[in-house]
């Protein structure tokens, strides 16, 4: 599973990817972490707001900071199918 | 609606700290307590407001709103400043947010008016200016940081600047992904909402509390009127001064606001401290940093200056109106 947090490096990207990163880590999954910062390749996910939350290329949502526990429903879906 | 507040702050004044009644240390402590109290409930409260009626709007939204209808260019800006209270906004997000608008075919002006109105008209400083004057003031806040970005996209329109856009913002290829809007039940919404309210509080507490607890000492300790010579009505300057100081102080928003009122009591107008908070909210050194990625130093420096006399004018304007 390879997972992006899209946004320019402030403190929200950050703390999603932390987020993001305990999530996996809680339910064992597989994941590579990636922060996107290039703001190119943000656009090409067609995103307006940061932080945005990419799982293989599947755009998740954008613009706030989700929970560990939200996240986990997200990874377990993305996962399942 | 605040009495139990004072009854509670009364409650630990005298029986619980027993700082005797009537002493200026007692005033001091009581005010503080009931201040912090009462400023907190009311931020909570209209933050929570503010972020829910959000959770209807995003930028996606907004974009297609102002591209798809052909409507009268005054309309588009009134409508993009109006857009700009309602839709969540981050100042990470101001670059993404620019491209995206001009790549969807909005005029730069347009792009401009949404992008002033959003931190200039400032839920925090919304509800704290509520809790500390009253409704007039706030409303004053809402309706004059409207006009300077209505005002200042359409000359920034009229001046016909897209060549000072940095040259790949045009390039650039936005994923045409028609963006699913996530469903959302009220439940989901509702705890959304409390979620952010109690994030941007945690964030900015310590700011309220520090500026309170400036203001305490101020109220204590220097004299009423201490500032009028230099930053009262008779100053002219006083209110570009209190703007040009406002720039680099982003981060401070939330104390400055719990200060204004020792500021009057000091003797400073309120159209010089409405000035100075919005220069502080607005005007934002990190802010202009993200910007320059999408625009040239020329743009840039225009945009500084229009929203910078708009400010200063607004400060006139208010020292006039309320003195």
């Amino acid at each position: 599973m390879v997972i992006k947090v899209l946004g320019g490096g402030c403190a929200n990207c950050k703390k999603l990817m932390e987020n993001a990163k305990k999530a996996a880590e809680e339910l064992e999954i597989q994941a590579s972490f990636e922060e996107v910062k290039d703001i190119e390749k943000i656009m090409s996910y067609g995103v307006m707001r940061t932080p945005a939350l990419v799982v293989d290329e599947k755009l998740i949502f954008s613009g706030r900071v989700a929970g560990v526990e939200e996240i986990k429903e997200v990874l377990k879906k993305e996962a399942g199918k | 609606m605040f009495l139990p507040v004072q009854k509670f702050a009364d409650f630990l004044t005298y029986s619980i700290f027993k700082i005797p009644q009537g002493s200026k240390l007692s005033s001091a402590v009581n005010f503080f307590i009931f201040d912090t109290i009462k400023i907190f409930i009311l931020l909570f409260v209209i933050v929570f407001i503010i972020t829910f009626i959000r959770t209807f709007f995003s930028p996606e939204k907004t974009r297609d709103i102002l591209s798809h209808r052909k409507q009268n260019i005054y309309i588009a800006h009134i409508l993009a400043a109006l857009l700009g209270i309602v839709t969540p906004f981050c100042s990470c997000s101001a670059v993404p947010l620019f491209i995206g608008f001009v790549e969807a075919g909005i005029p730069l002006g347009v792009t401009f008016s949404y992008l002033i109105a959003a931190p200039m008209v400032n839920e925090v400083a919304l509800g704290l200016l509520y809790a500390n004057f009253g409704l007039k003031i706030a409303i004053i806040y809402v309706f004059s940081g409207e006009i300077i970005a209505i005002v200042s996209g359409i000359l920034i329109g009229k001046l016909n600047l897209e060549r000072y856009v940095e040259d790949y913002v045009f390039k650039i290829k936005v994923a045409n992904v028609q963006y699913q809007e996530e469903k959302k039940t009220l439940k989901k919404r509702m705890s959304e909402t409390l979620e952010f309210t109690v994030q941007l509080i945690k964030k900015v507490w310590i700011f309220v509390v520090v500026g309170i607890g400036i203001g305490a000492f101020l109220h204590g300790y220097i004299p009423t009127g201490a500032l009028a010579k230099i930053a009262g009505k008779n100053n002219p300057f006083a209110v570009i001064f209190a703007t040009v100081l406002g720039i680099p102080l982003y981060s401070n928003a939330a104390g400055i606001i719990p200060l204004v009122s020792e500021f009057k009591r000091l003797g400073v107008s309120m159209g010089t401290s409405l000035s100075f908070m919005m220069s502080v909210t607005a005007l934002s050194l990190p802010e202009m940093i993200l910007l320059r990625r999408v625009l040239k130093p020329r743009l840039l420096a225009i945009f500084a200056a229009i929203v910078g006399c708009g400010i200063i004018i607004t400060g006139y304007l208010f020292n006039l109106i309320l003195e």
